[in-house]
């Protein structure tokens, strides 16, 4: 049962067939097997978990029923929880319990999910690899000499490898589409404002947004009606009537308008990825899809912009660890400025630290008009891109990420990594939704299909991938390396 | 654009970051190279573009100004390196 979806889980405790105590062992088992191998968690939570599962099924024997009731979960180590470590994948909370639970947290608490634990990730987001985390990287359950993606790497291992039925991941310039694209998932970045950010550990506070990592296009879907929604405690929450998001998944692609952007087809991207992605525009075209080429004329300026505004966000949003009230403190500092020095020095890794100091620089006095704003006109030119774009088709296709998941270890330059998040980065800056479906396999890896849609259209993102899903099993496959490993059949 | 020793010692200083003798050489290099890919960004023509802050028009959201947080303070001092009778402790400012 723990390689089913969650709507599979979730038909067999309505029907008794199985009971929230027994998955959530299974689950913890497969944990306790396989997170020594692949690092995945950073913090099982074997005792509550349990609790939670058998509070969840003494619920459901009371009457109580919804689809995610009782089902095992994981969440990205930067959502705060109550009375659960919470490191953000960074030696300067490395000893952080939250006082409180971020508002994704609750809401799942709310729906009767069990918590197995938290997952690994690169630190404070920044990263496309799960290398710059505190705690170690996080293996590809593909292929263990591999990177899961980043930064939500840990998520998107915990679900391609069963630990967990459903995870939370988070996504500032690709970190949920590129790992899910890595590890065979799927993995959707709402639109800016759908989820409450209240309580999830700020990165770029402009671009930031909460989403799931899940096995199907469906279990998606059911995350993100638990998920979404106004949230008072975060000012840049929308204000928009609740929607099901399972409702329309299963509306015909007959006359739908797909867009392939020429630039997300260029120079860069590799042949199979190419492929896989011509293919499944082919099965699309078979479901009544009409494909007609976009131009997003200022796409290769997006990364230039996101490494001057997500930065500039950072270097404001991580001046307040200064070893005072929460965290990492250094030993026996001599006045007030050593001990902000070396507590950063000592508590940041140096990515951190880089992204901290170019945009320290960027905002630094006389070079605001070269950088921020100049970066925030570019914004507007890659937002207007897709404005055009979408008056023409309703989503826009193309490739995650420009090839397979990369051998750890294989990027130790800065700039190489930050070319990873390519085809991804520009939806961030421009506040759309999108999502990363499994597409194919090359050399033993999966390979990603990125879905933009309008904003607030994740229903339609998410009906064209559910189509897809129901026509091909790519999101079905599972690395036999890890089943070997585990003794699973 | 290229930063020298000097610039890069300073930018450290302004985000209260202590770079070491032998990072410096290293840190200089990285922080050029990036800045050389965020340059690609001044080819291109922006005069006539409106800065794009935020991917949405929003309005603040206002509210009644009035106390609705429960006092946690001890609960949160707890979190805290050092605290004595509900303060933070730092080292010594002032001799």
């Amino acid at each position: 049962m723990i390689n089913s979806t969650v709507a599979e889980i979730s038909a067999a405790l309505a029907a008794g067939d199985i009971s929230s105590v027994e998955i959530t062992q299974a689950y913890l088992d497969r944990i306790a097997t396989l997170n020594g191998e692949l690092n995945a968690f950073i913090t099982v939570c074997e005792d509550s978990a349990l609790l939670a599962a058998k509070a969840a099924d003494e619920a459901r024997a009371n009457g109580l029923d919804s689809p995610l009731l009782g089902i095992p979960l994981a969440h990205k180590d930067i959502f705060c929880t109550k009375d659960i470590l919470t490191t953000c994948g960074s030696r300067m909370l490395h000893n952080f319990v939250s006082p409180y639970n971020a508002t994704v947290v609750e809401r799942f608490n709310d729906a009767g999910t069990v918590l197995l634990g938290k997952t690994n990730m690169d630190e404070f987001a920044m990263g496309s690899s799960n290398e710059t985390s505190f705690f170690g990287d996080v293996k590809n359950p593909w292929n263990t000499e591999c990177v899961p993606g980043g930064s939500s790497g840990g998520s998107a291992a915990a679900v391609a490898a069963d630990l967990c039925a459903m995870a939370t991941g988070t996504d500032t310039g690709g970190s949920i589409r590129q790992p899910a694209a890595f590890c065979g998932v799927t993995g959707m970045k709402p639109s800016y404002g759908r989820v409450s950010r209240w309580g999830m550990i700020a990165f770029a506070s402009s671009l930031d947004q909460a989403g799931p990592l899940a096995k199907s296009a469906e279990d998606a879907a059911l995350m993100l009606n638990v998920m979404s929604g106004l949230d008072k405690k975060d000012s840049t929450s929308i204000d928009r009537p609740i929607e099901d998001f399972t409702a329309s998944l299963n509306q015909p692609l007959k006359g739908i308008r797909i867009g392939i952007p020429k630039q997300h087809f260029a120079e860069g991207l590799s042949r199979e990825v190419e492929q896989a992605v011509r293919d499944a525009l082919t099965e699309y075209e078979k479901l009544g899809a009409i494909i007609k080429e976009v131009d997003l004329t200022n796409s290769h300026l997006s990364v230039s912009a996101y490494y001057v505004v997500a930065p500039a966000e950072a270097s404001a949003n991580l001046s307040r660890f200064d070893g005072v009230r929460y965290g990492y403190r250094c030993e026996d500092p001599v006045n007030l400025e050593d001990m902000y020095k070396r507590t950063r020095s000592e508590g940041f890794g140096e990515e951190v630290k880089r992204r901290i100091m170019i945009g320290t620089y960027a905002l630094s006095a006389g070079f605001y008009d070269a950088y921020y704003r100049k970066a925030q006109k570019i914004r507007r030119l890659i937002k207007d891109d897709f404005d055009r774009a979408f008056t023409e088709v309703d989503v826009i296709i193309g490739p995650t990420s420009p090839h397979t998941a990369f051998k750890l270890g294989s990027k130790s330059d800065p700039v190489s990594m930050y070319l990873e998040d390519i085809y991804t980065i520009a939806v961030n800056l421009a506040g759309l939704p999108a999502a990363s479906i499994p597409v194919g396999i090359a050399n033993g890896l999966p390979m990603g299909m990125q879905i933009i849609g309008k904003y607030f259209d994740e229903a339609k993102i998410l009906n064209v991938a559910h189509q897809f899903q129901q026509h091909t099993d790519w999101h079905k496959q599972k690395s036999t390396a890890i089943t070997a490993a585990s003794g699973e059949s | 654009m290229a930063l020298d020793k000097t610039e890069v010692e300073k930018i450290a200083h302004l985000a209260r970051l202590h770079i070491s003798e032998s990072e410096t050489h290293e840190v200089t290099t990285r922080i050029t190279d990036i800045l050389a890919l965020i340059d690609q960004m001044q080819s291109v023509d922006t005069n006539a573009v409106e800065p794009l802050a935020h991917p949405l028009d929003l309005v603040q959201r206002l509210r009644a100004d009035k106390i609705t947080e429960e006092d946690q303070r001890d609960k949160l001092q707890q979190l805290a390196p050092a605290s004595e009778d509900g303060l933070y402790l730092v080292p010594k400012v002032l001799d």
